[in-house]
């Protein structure tokens, strides 16, 4: 359940981020290789989110997909795993290019006027 | 069609609304985008229409022209904010850290790896009592709770320091930079990070070790390597433990090895036996070699 940490140093980085006001809306990719579940990450984040500026604020995961290149061919392929055979010279030797990171993208906090 | 914001969830058969679609609890559900991103989330009555027009407007703009009906107008100025920040920044940059430290003064650091019970601290004591004349060794033991584990180490006379992570499941990079300061290792020592017994978290917590050591038993399941394929992929190493106990239990070598190379390809194995010492001069071997390489 490494989510729930995880979930905690994103309230925490956003928090900083924000500075005091109020945020509204985040906006996360995870990558489908990175072993982090989209589900719990939502689960835990109205928890943490309690008594922060994040109070309230929604969520929005968006799941990058897999993609690796062969070692040996150089052929690029979608990965459901973080592991793959290679479609055209067979190889397992697959280089994972996209899908394995976890990046805050956005924050959406309300306007001082 | 989605009934809380009219998007359509027919082009993928596996969209999931993860909460009811109640105004008490907040809606969530997830659509998959035409380049293949999925995209979950809720929607709060204030967000809910930036959020889809901004969020994925590919989605939409085949579907709606306008606004459905039943959003209701913006009530708040917002401010959005481009942060790009990686979530795990934090732990690879004092895990960087902590490779740097070790490099200087070569330290061979590696994080061991594994279910628990699969054999580490049994491995580890064995390990320590036979190549004490010949290398010198620290350890960094971790777990939730306890230092049984560092009381068995420090009989051996080797310099151990326990990391009892409580609630948590993994060592992370800066709890080995307390440790290092603490047992402060010699030039050229090995220094043994006995990870809280694991297979899911702390392939995702760089430590700054030198390479990650899987120990796998067999009294565990021959698919192991491809059930938990992020540790594995991750190892550049893997010890088949109590190999001894071959002719009792029901244990396919050659499919987990197989599996263990479909996951990982350039992953070394050893077979071994802490208790009855099968196998362990390949290990030692390797752990000269790679102190004297570094």
């Amino acid at each position: 359940m490494h989510e729930l940490a995880i979930t905690q140093t994103i309230i925490d980085t956003v928090a900083q981020q924000a500075n005091g006001v109020p945020v509204r809306r985040v906006v996360l990719e995870i990558g489908q290789l990175a072993a982090i579940l989209p589900d719990s990450i939502q689960f835990c984040f109205d928890v943490c989110a309690r008594d922060t500026p994040l109070e309230g604020a929604t969520l929005d995961i968006i799941e990058i997909p897999g993609r690796g290149r062969c070692r040996h061919c150089g052929h690029e392929m979608s990965l459901e795993m973080p592991y793959g055979i290679c479609d055209l010279c067979d190889s397992l030797a697959i280089d994972i290019i996209a899908g394995q990171d976890l990046v805050i993208k956005t924050m959406e906090t309300v306007l001082c006027v | 069609m989605c009934v809380t914001c009219g998007c359509s969830d027919e082009a993928n058969p596996t969209f999931t609304h993860l909460a009811a679609h109640t105004a008490a609890a907040t809606p969530t559900h997830s659509h998959v985008l035409p380049d293949g991103q999925v995209i979950t989330h809720s929607h709060t009555q204030e967000t809910r229409q930036q959020t889809h027009e901004q969020h994925h407007p590919s989605s939409h703009a085949a579907l709606e022209t306008a606004p459905p009906p039943h959003h209701p107008e913006r009530k708040q100025s917002l401010q959005s904010t481009a942060l790009e920040i990686n979530v795990l920044a934090k732990n690879d940059l004092i895990a960087a850290q902590n490779r740097g430290w070790f490099e200087g003064r070569n330290v061979l650091a590696l994080n061991l790896v594994s279910s628990p019970g699969a054999g580490k601290t049994t491995l580890l004591t064995r390990t320590i009592s036979d190549l004490q004349d010949r290398l010198q060794f620290s350890v960094i033991e971790g777990d939730q709770a306890t230092a049984h584990d560092a009381e068995r180490i420090r009989a051996t006379g080797c310099d151990v320091v326990q990391v009892n992570t409580g609630t948590g499941c993994h060592l992370e990079a800066a709890m080995i930079q307390r440790g290092i300061r603490s047992l402060n290792p010699t030039a050229n020592s090995v220094l043994m990070i006995e990870n809280v017994g694991n297979l899911v978290c702390p392939a995702l917590f760089d430590l700054g070790e030198r390479a990650k050591v899987a120990i796998l038993s067999v009294t565990e399941g021959d698919d192991k390597p491809i059930k938990y394929p992020h540790m594995f992929r991750a190892s550049s190493l893997m010890l088949l433990n109590k190999v001894d106990l071959l002719p009792y239990v029901n244990f396919d070598v050659d499919r987990c090895i197989a599996y263990a190379r479909q996951v990982n390809p350039d992953i070394e194995v050893f077979l071994v036996s802490a208790t009855s010492g099968e196998g362990l001069d390949h290990w030692y071997g390797w752990l000269l070699e790679t102190v004297a390489a570094p």
